[in-house]
C-alpha cells in the first residue's frame, strides 16, 4: 500500500470513528426506571441555601423539572401543590427543579404560583441534560432508596397522580 | 377671588406662608436636579448585536432567529441588561450565569462537540505534514534533474556546429 493510499485510508477511518463516537455519545444521558436518579447539590429557590434529592432519602420524591416560560408548568404547579398537601404525611414530597430559565423569572413564577414544597434551581440546561430531558415539564418519581420508579416526560394532572403515582407510593407501605 | 387672596385665606399666618413659599421654591428647584442626577446610562451595545452572537439553548439556534417562549424571555433579559448600560461582555457573562455556557455559540469541550476543537487542529497538523513531505520530495526531484558538468560538456556543440556558433557569436560581438 502506497503512502498516499494509507493516508486516505486513515482519513476515512478518522471520519467514521468521529461519527460513531458522536452517535454513541448522543445516547449517553438516557436514564431508566430502576436506575439511580441523577443528583447534584443545587442552589435553593428562592434561596438562600442549597439542596439535593439525596436529602430526602427514605421518602418518595416526585421530582418536577419546570421553567417559568413553560405554559403547562403554570397549570401543573397547583396540581403538584395539592398532591404535596395530600401526601406530605406519607413520607412523600415533591421537589421542583427550575431549569433553562433565569432566576428573576423563576422567582416571579413562584410568587404567581406559590408552592409549599421545596424548590431548587439548575443553571441552564445542565440538569435537563442529566435527566435526558427533552423539554419541560417532566416528572420523575424517586423511590426512598434513590432509584427511579417512574419517568413521565410531560405534565401531570390529578388523574395521572391518582392512577399512576399514588399506587406506587401506597404499594410500598 | 385672586390666587393671592385665596392663598392668604388658606394660610392666614404670615410665618406659615413664608415657610411654605420657601419649601415650594426648594421643591421646584430640586425636581430637575433629581431628574438630571437619576442614573440613565448610555447603552454600550445593542440588543441586535448580542442576539446575533448568543444562542437560545433550548432551540439550538441563534437567539435572533429563535421565537420560542424561552427565547422571548431571554430577549427580554438581554434588552434589560442593554438598557442598564452593560457592555457586550457583561451581558454575555450574565447570560452564562443564568442559562449556562451553552448560551454562548461555542461547542462544549466534551463528548462529540469536542471534535469541533480537535478536527481543525488535526487538519492543520495533517496539512503541515503533507506540505513538508511535498516540499522535501520537490527539492529531491529538483536536485536529481539538475545537469552535471559531464552532461553539460557532452551536450555542447561539436564540429561544424561549434564553428557556426563561434562565427555567429563573433558577428554579434560588440
Amino acid at each position: 500500500m502506497s503512502a498516499r493510499s494509507l493516508l486516505a485510508f486513515l482519513a476515512v477511518l478518522a471520519v467514521v470513528g468521529l461519527l460513531a463516537f458522536g452517535l454513541l455519545n448522543k445516547g449517553a444521558t438516557k436514564i431508566a426506571v430502576g436506575e439511580a436518579v441523577p443528583d447534584k447539590v443545587l442552589p435553593a429557590l428562592p434561596g438562600p441555601g442549597h439542596g439535593s434529592i439525596a436529602e430526602y432519602r427514605g421518602k418518595w420524591v416526585l421530582v418536577n423539572l419546570w421553567a417559568s416560560w413553560c405554559i403547562p408548568c403554570r397549570e401543573e404547579a397547583p396540581v403538584l401543590q395539592r398532591f404535596y398537601g395530600r401526601n406530605r404525611g406519607n413520607d412523600t414530597t415533591v421537589l421542583g427543579i427550575n431549569v433553562q430559565d433565569n432566576e428573576d423569572d423563576a422567582r416571579a413564577f413562584l410568587r404567581e404560583h406559590p408552592t409549599a414544597y421545596p424548590q431548587l434551581r439548575s443553571v441552564g440546561d445542565e440538569r435537563s441534560a442529566a435527566f435526558g430531558s427533552t423539554g419541560v415539564p417532566e416528572n420523575f418519581l424517586v423511590e426512598p432508596d434513590g432509584d427511579l420508579a417512574l419517568i413521565w416526560r410531560g405534565p401531570v394532572d390529578d388523574q395521572f397522580l391518582r392512577e399512576r403515582v399514588t399506587p406506587l407510593i401506597k404499594g410500598s407501605s | 377671588m385672586s390666587f393671592r387672596s385665596a392663598f392668604s385665606g388658606l394660610f392666614p399666618d404670615k410665618a406659615h406662608r413664608n415657610v411654605l413659599c420657601v419649601l415650594m421654591t426648594a421643591a421646584a428647584l430640586a425636581t430637575p436636579a433629581i431628574a438630571a442626577g437619576a442614573p440613565h446610562p448610555a447603552p454600550q451595545t445593542t440588543v441586535n448585536a448580542i442576539e446575533a452572537e448568543v444562542m437560545c439553548p433550548i432551540c439550538g439556534t441563534l437567539l435572533e432567529l429563535a421565537e420560542s417562549p424561552q427565547a422571548r424571555r431571554e430577549k427580554v433579559f438581554v434588552a434589560k441588561l442593554v438598557a442598564e448600560g452593560k457592555s457586550k461582555a457583561e451581558v454575555k457573562d450574565a447570560l452564562v450565569a443564568q442559562y449556562g455556557p451553552s448560551v454562548l455559540a461555542l461547542p462544549k469541550a466534551s463528548g462529540f462537540d469536542l471534535s469541533a476543537y480537535l478536527v481543525p487542529i488535526l487538519a492543520i497538523a495533517i496539512a503541515t505534514v503533507v506540505l513538508l513531505f511535498s516540499v522535501l520530495r520537490w527539492r529531491r526531484s529538483g536536485r536529481a534533474s539538475e545537469p552535471s558538468a559531464a552532461d553539460a560538456a557532452a551536450s555542447a556543440p561539436q564540429g561544424e556546429d561549434a564553428e557556426r556558433l563561434e562565427a555567429d557569436l563573433s558577428r554579434y560581438d560588440l
